[in-house]
This record gives structure tokens, sequence and C-alpha cells, in this order.
């Protein structure tokens, strides 16, 4: 049995690159013996064949398939139509998560964004940039899972009076005189933004990395010039730099927001959805893997593709722009 | 209008770098002062500290009678056109101009007049609508100097403004900025490394070398009375030629011999070399200071002429550089493009006494 599955492992890392090897020179030995005329135009079709049979097999497949699943049942047994998009914009715990999402949507991009380009912008102008920037881009390098356990703890409650063991409380109670510990995640009025603020530890440091790479490429000479003609370093930041990361910042944020639509893990880890923090996505897990309804489970996955999908179109375009 | 006046002042960069050391310097009202020097001796470095762009280790810097030293760049009284334009990418033209005015808070209307005032000067008046990226190399630097008009600063600083332009341009617009500084009548430091640009646009020029002072004279002079070899060479192009020689005295007269040629020191030197008889020194000429033999009387040959075999022919049309070889040693001269040589040919040249120069071997200085 463990014989049999470690002879596939085998097979899979030695098998397939060797099955690529073997294909690309058999196609190039062919592509050889064929006019020259045919050679041009049959070479570059024939390279993309393994690449485009994968993408069939792994995400367009899928794809159709889902929206196919989207339409029938819970255990794909029959067509019911729409009724599972009904389902997925009238449940109220469908509903509760739209909310989230969109609070996530405006908290967490938002935040992601601006302290990234503010820590870049700073962390630009000191000596210790490096390390600076290696702590906050740190988290990033920590599974969501176990960012979430973190932040479990920092956030554990006890009941006033009793020592709290939670980082954040007894931080607060520690420094607030007569500060009443939160239960951070049990308290409907607080939990989601608790949730996201560690999505935004986890993320500012990402969109950190990519915006200090753009504010690396507006010329020093500018902004000399810029402080030359009269600019304070405020007016710097809001008339030079800004702009000139205007595409980067977009791109960034797209990013973000593609990021947010799909937020799961945090949720699922700290809180599973309950108390009013649950996410589309982790409707989706739960709809797939503790109610088995293939229908609904399909249909927010399609709903959740179809809002990705804009964002995704953005972020190409401006991508092509910037090489351009 | 203002006056700069450098005293001592000396920048050392991060890993003990020094950049310019000790540096003195008075720029007068309505000056127009060339630094000038190979890359990395100092020169931008020089110019980037009076923008106030870099912090200076030691001495002190005035604008006016103001001590600067502690004035961030905004509030100095300057402009600055930079080697790479610098103009701000996502504004047009008109904005790349007006900005500086607009954070100083100036009417707009006021804006407005200046920098179609600017405009104008600089003929970019059908560009104003333009992004920088739509605009030719020529059209962007007329822009960063316009830039730097409108403000109508004390000071002018020009940090190699021409060097990314091509020949024919920057020749084009040398002579836009010496009119320029005319019309302005302003004070302005200009940083190259070109000596040409140097000769051609100063008033003086501040010669420079590993972050020290090594000469400060109106071009001429700097032609002419270089004080040290290195001068000699950075100024003039063809540079001038030098040779090792030895100082001999034979009854009154003294001579600069090597293996291969004796010629006189001038005859108003004589005090000079007296104390380098016997020792080894380097005898300069320029390559236009040696005179075809064939036109000299040949009275007037004596104890100046110098018998060399052509190399190479360079032909400029207007005249031709001869690279000349005498025994080890070889030099360049620049004769009328009538001269017939071949190559291989043995030619005689004549030095012109007047105009040579002699330097100490060691130290470099020029002893005449």
């Amino acid at each position: 049995m463990y014989l049999k599955t470690l002879l596939y492992g085998v097979l899979a890392v030695v098998g397939v690159p060797v099955v690529l090897i073997l294909y690309s020179y058999l196609i190039e030995k062919l592509v050889d013996i064929l006019k020259p005329e045919v050679r041009r135009w049959l070479r570059p079709w024939l390279w993309i064949i393994p690449a485009v049979a994968f993408l069939g097999v792994f995400l367009i497949y899928p794809v159709i398939n889902t929206i196919i699943l989207s339409l029938k049942n819970a255990d794909s047994t029959k067509f019911v139509g729409l009724k599972n998009y009904l389902f997925v914009f009238t449940d109220r715990n469908m509903l509760i998560a739209m909310r989230n999402n969109l609070l996530w949507l405006v908290i967490f991009t938002f935040f992601t964004v601006t302290l990234g380009l503010v820590i870049a912008v700073l962390t630009d102008r000191v000596k210790y940039e490096k390390v600076a920037k290696a702590f906050v881009f740190m988290p990033m390098a920590i599974s969501f899972v176990a960012a979430g356990v973190i932040w479990k703890f920092m956030y554990e409650f006890r009941p006033k009076g009793t020592a709290q063991i939670g980082t954040v409380n007894a931080i607060l109670t520690g420094l607030i005189p007569g500060f009443k510990p939160q239960a951070w995640l049990f308290n409907p009025a607080i939990n989601n933004f608790a949730l996201i603020v560690v999505g935004i530890w986890m993320w500012t440091g990402f969109c950190m990395v990519v915006l200090s790479a753009g504010l690396k490429g507006i010329p020093t000479t500018i902004l000399e010039a810029a402080r030359i003609d009269g600019a304070t370093e405020w007016k710097i930041f809001w008339r030079i730099i800004v702009p000139l990361l205007k595409s980067t910042i977009t791109v960034i944020a797209t990013t973000m927001v593609i990021n947010v639509l799909k937020v799961f893990d945090i949720v699922y880890v700290m809180t599973n959805g309950n108390l009013g923090t649950e996410v589309i996505a982790n409707r989706m897990y739960k709809e797939m893997f503790s109610f088995h309804n293939f229908g609904r489970a399909s249909a927010i996955a399609t709903v959740l593709l179809l809002a990705i999908t804009p964002m995704m179109l953005i972020n190409i375009k401006r991508f092509g722009q910037k090489r351009g | 209008m203002a006056e700069v006046t450098l005293k001592n002042v000396t920048k050392v960069f991060e890993g003990n770098v020094l950049a310019v050391k000790d540096f003195n310097l008075t720029v007068a009202d309505k000056e127009f002062v060339v630094l000038v020097g190979p890359s990395g001796c100092g020169k931008s470095t020089t110019l980037r500290c009076i923008a106030g762009l870099e912090e200076i280790t030691s001495g002190e810097i005035y604008i006016g009678d103001r001590l600067v030293n502690d004035v961030p760049p905004k509030d100095r009284d300057i402009a600055m056109v930079f080697q790479n334009y610098a103009l701000y990418p996502h504004m047009n033209v008109y904005k790349n101009l007006s900005f500086g005015l607009e954070l100083r808070k100036i009417p707009k209307d006021e804006i407005d007049r200046r920098v179609r005032e600017a405009a104008r000067i600089l003929d970019i008046e059908h560009l104003l609508d333009r992004k920088p990226k739509a605009l030719s190399g020529g059209q962007r630097q007329r822009v960063a100097v316009g830039r730097a008009i409108v403000r109508n600063p004390a000071v002018f600083l020009f940090d190699e403004p021409l060097s990314n332009l091509d020949a024919k341009l920057r020749v084009q617009m040398r002579t836009e900025l010496a009119k320029l500084h005319q019309s302005l009548q302003a004070t302005m430091i200009y940083v190259t490394h070109d000596q040409v640009e140097a000769m051609t646009m100063g008033n003086r020029i501040v010669v420079m070398k590993d972050g020290i002072i090594q000469q400060v004279s109106d071009p001429l002079t700097l032609y002419n009375h270089p004080v040290n070899k290195f001068v000699a060479g950075f100024i003039g192009s063809p540079p001038m030629n030098f040779i090792e020689v030895e100082v001999v005295r034979q009854g009154n007269d003294y001579y600069v011999k090597n293996g291969n040629f004796t010629v006189l020191v001038k005859k108003d030197a004589y005090e000079k070399v007296k104390d380098y008889e016997g020792k080894k020194a380097i005898f300069g000429f320029r390559p236009e200071d040696l005179i075809d033999e064939n036109i000299v009387k040949p009275e007037e040959k004596e104890g100046k002429l110098i018998k060399a075999r052509v190399e190479v022919i360079e032909p400029l049309g207007s005249e031709i550089y001869l690279y000349l070889t005498s025994g080890k040693d070889s030099f360049v001269t620049r004769v009328p493009s009538h001269y017939k040589a071949e190559l291989g040919q043995e030619v005689g040249f004549v030095v012109d006494l007047e105009k040579s120069h002699l330097f100490d071997i060691e130290t470099e200085e020029a002893i005449y």
C-alpha cells in the first residue's frame, strides 16, 4: 500500500519532467522534417500545447463544471435552475457574510495600502530601512492558520479582575487604568474589526514591498528638484510621490480587493464565522464540507469568481500599461 | 541677485570618502563661474552643497550675506537645472514651470505671466500642454531651464545640464545659456566635465581634482598659465604634450634635453630653472605651439627644433592632427589642412618657446 503510494510519487516527480523533455525533443525532431513555412507557424503551437492542456484540465474544466454544478441540487442529481443563486442572495447568513466582506473590502484595503505606502515612504529615509522592512514583512512568511492561532492568543480574554493572559487585553489594562477587558472575538460590535486587524497585520508588508519598489523607481533628482522648487516633504508626498505611484497603488489596491473577496483562513481559524463574523469564502467551505451541498457551494464559488473577475481585468490592463 | 561664498567647505561622505576638501571660493554677483574637472573630482558635490541637497561636513556657505549651512534648499533662493532634467513626469510643461511658484503662494495671474514670459524666452510656448514624455531631449532641457527662470532666483545652479544632448544641440544650448546669462544678469554656477563648455561659457573657471581646487581663473589665464600639469593637461584639446627632460646649462643658457632633442628654456624663466639644473622635469607644449620648420627662418630654428616621425595622420578638414614620435616620446601637433605629410616621414617642428611650460617632476607644479 505505502509502496504503491511511494511508487506513484516517484513516477510523478521523475515521470512528468521526463515526459515533457521527451515531448519537446520529439516535436523538435518532427518540426525539423517539415517545410520551413509550416514549421514557422506550427512550432509555437506545439510548444504551448502542454501548458494549455494543464490549464484546461486544472483550471478551465473545473470552472465550467462548477458553473454546471451550481445549477444542480445538493448532490448534483437534478437541475434546479437558479435556486442556489436565490439562496446566495437571500439567505440570512449569506447576507451577513456579504456585509462582512464589504466591511473587509473597505477597511482592509484602505489600511493595507495606506499603511504600506506610509511605511514604504518613511523607511526609504532611514538607515535601518532593511531591518524595519523585514519586520513589517515578516507576518507574510507565517501561514495564515498560524497567524490566526497567534492572534487568538493575543485576543484572549479573562474576566475583569483576573490576570489577563491575552497580549492585547494585558497591555490595555496595564496602560489604561480602569480599562475593561474586551472579548475581542466574541463581542459582535468589534469582532469583525479584530479579524480585519489580523488581515492588515499580515498583508501590510506585502503592500509595502510592492510600493517601495515603485518608490525606488522615482528618480531622486525629481524629489530634489521639488525640494529646491519649494516643496515641503508633505507636499512632495502628495504632489509628486502619490501621483507617480498611481498605477502601482491601483495594482496593489485591486490585488488587496481580490484578497479580501477570498478571505477565509483567518476567519475559519479564529471564529469559524460565528457571532456575526461570517465571510463568503467560509460560507462556501461550510456548504461544501459541512453540509455537503454541492449546488450551493458551487453557486457561491461562481458568484465569487464573477466578483473578482473585473478586479483581475483592471490589474491585467494596468500591468500591460505599465510595461508599455 | 547675490554673491556666493564658500569658506573652507569640506564634505566627507559616509565611509570616510572625501569628496570636497577645504573649498574656498567667492562667486561675485552676476558672475558665471564654471566648476570643471574629471568625474569624481567633487564638482557636483560642491554644487549640491550650495543647493543644500548635501550637508557639508565643515565650513561655511553664504548666499548673499546669509549663512545658509542650516537653511533647507527651498529657502536658499536658488534654482537648479539637473543633468537628467528631473522634470515632473505627471505634469505638463506649464505645470512643471508653475509648480514652484504655486508652492510659494504667488498669485495666479503673476504665475501665468511669468510662465508665459519664460516660455517665450526659451521658445517653448507651443509645448506648454505637453507632458515631458512627449518632448525631445533639447525641449526637456529648455523646460528644465524654464523652471529655473520662472522662479527668478538669486543664484542659478547647473549640474552638467548639456551632457545628455547630442553634440549639435549642445553647442546651440551653450550659446543660448550664455545669452541667457547676459539677459538675466544673474549669478550662475555651472558644473561640467567638458573643458570646451567651461572655456566658452565661464567668466571664471574653477578646475578641480580629487575634491581639491587646482586653479581658479579666467579662461585665457587658465589656458596660457596653468599652475600645474593637471590643469595644463585638462584644459585644451588635444591636450598639452608632456615630455620628460633634464634641465642642463650650456654657457649662459639653460636647455631642456632628452635623448632626442635639446630645446632652449625661454629667457625670462632662467631665474626659475636655476635650481633645477641637472635635474629631471616635465616639458610641456601645446599641439598648436609647434611650427612647421619649413616656414621658419634658419637662424630662428636654433635651440628650438624637434625632429620626429609621423605615426598617425588625422585630417579634420579645417586642420590636421599629426601624431608624432621622437625616440620613445610621442606627441601631437595640429597643422593647417594644406600641410603635406606621409606616414613614417621625418618632419621637423619648431617650438614656440614663449608658450612652452616646464613642470616639477615630483610635485607637478608649474616651474614656468
